[in-house]
């Protein structure tokens, strides 16, 4: 599968959901899709977009939130996924492209190429809900079973390691920072 | 234990006044009462961290979605978050505030603090961050709403340093 397409096929529901992901590759397919104020793009600040999430899901119990991370990127924060367990924000759903690669940077191999397991260690961190996917079939099933199960899922989607050839859009970074916040501060406070 | 229960509250206080409603962190002696106040609080969200990097990423959530939040952490702490402060906070105009004990300072009988103690203020002042040191508890509540202020008008981090003056109480 490819991440475009997973992208692709879950942006409709991502329209009423607040969503945060990881800087170049994925930012720049999500926006190639189209942008919306309530999507975050968190370029290069690498491991952070899961601990942003959390930061939102504990401030907006009120809002779905979807984090679109990358392997690198969660491997740079094994942590976090302790702390994302510890809090379990039910209306926090984390996607996590594995494409065995850091890819945005001339796509050498990240640990997962040669056997770590992202799923596994979510579970194991205490993550309630995980699984692992390959095809665009099983994605979108699973991340539309992480939405309606109202907890805390890590969604690990094995993708192939391909991405735009270019990552900067005309979005400035700080225009999208703030549409965002204006958005997200808009939002209902209570369920 | 000598660390003051006292400051801890009057530091604690401040926070509430100034509408702090999460506090991410991660233990060290000094900060252990002003933990204990946030996790006896029930209108206080507390974050326990692994890392206190993943605090930057708490603090700009939170700030996004428009709830006021520190981090408290110790000066290791803050050497451990540089990347997150520069590419998450810096980057993205967030008024991180920051609680540092600042361990290794004069005083100090760990050894295994002192480096940490002898850069925390040369890195704050590469990264351009301003801060107070807080030392005495009648210029606490004042510090902390000052310091809070600031960083909401200038949308960039803002470091308070706790002296052991005021946090630690023989000496
Ligand atoms: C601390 C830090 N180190 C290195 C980089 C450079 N960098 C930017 S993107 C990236 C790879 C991210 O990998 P992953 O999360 O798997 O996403 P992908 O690029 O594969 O979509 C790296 C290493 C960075 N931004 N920050």
């Amino acid at each position: 599968m490819k991440r475009l397409e997973a992208i692709a096929a879950i942006h409709g529901r991502l329209q009423d959901c607040i969503v945060v992901t990881i800087m170049g590759a994925v930012a720049a397919e999500l926006q190639s899709l189209g942008h919306r104020p309530n999507f975050f793009y968190l370029q290069h600040a690498m491991g952070l977009a899961s601990s942003v999430g959390l930061g939102i899901a504990l401030s907006k119990p009120a809002a779905r939130v979807v984090v679109l991370d990358g392997d690198g990127s969660v491997l740079m924060n094994l942590g976090g996924l302790t702390t994302l367990a510890r809090y379990r924000p039910r209306n926090l759903t984390h996607v996590v492209f594995d494409n065995e690669s850091l890819l945005s940077v001339g796509g050498f191999p990240t640990a997962t190429a040669t056997g770590s397991d992202i799923a596994g260690m979510a579970a194991a961190a205490g993550i309630p809900r995980t699984a692992t996917v390959r095809t665009l079939d099983d994605f979108t099933a699973a991340f539309d079973a992480a939405l309606a199960a109202d907890d805390l899922t890590t969604l690990v989607a094995k993708v192939e390691a391909v991405g735009p050839a270019g990552f900067v859009t005309d979005l400035g970074l700080l225009e999208n920072r703030f549409q965002f916040a204006r958005h997200l501060r808009g939002l209902p406070e209570t369920p | 234990m000598p660390v003051s229960v006292d400051a801890s509250r009057i530091i604690y206080d401040a926070l509430k006044a100034c509408g702090v409603s999460v506090v991410s962190a991660l233990p060290e002696t000094w900060l252990v009462h002003l933990i204990r106040m946030a996790e006896d609080d029930p209108d206080m969200t507390l974050v326990r961290l692994a890392k206190e990097e993943e605090g930057v990423g708490i603090a700009t959530g939170a700030h996004l979605a428009g709830a006021r939040s520190v981090m408290l952490m110790q000066n290791h702490g803050f050497l451990q978050s540089i990347n997150g402060i520069v590419s998450c906070a810096q980057l993205y105009r967030i008024p991180l505030v920051m609680l540092i004990s600042h361990r290794g300072w004069f005083g100090e009988r760990d050894p295994w603090q002192t480096e940490g103690g002898l850069v925390t203020i040369p890195v704050l002042d590469a990264l351009r961050i301003p801060y107070e040191t807080l030392d005495a508890r009648d210029h606490v509540a004042h510090r902390i709403a000052k310091a809070m202020t600031l960083a909401h008008s200038t949308n960039r981090p803002v470091a308070l340093l706790l002296g052991r003056d005021l946090m630690w109480e023989d000496g």
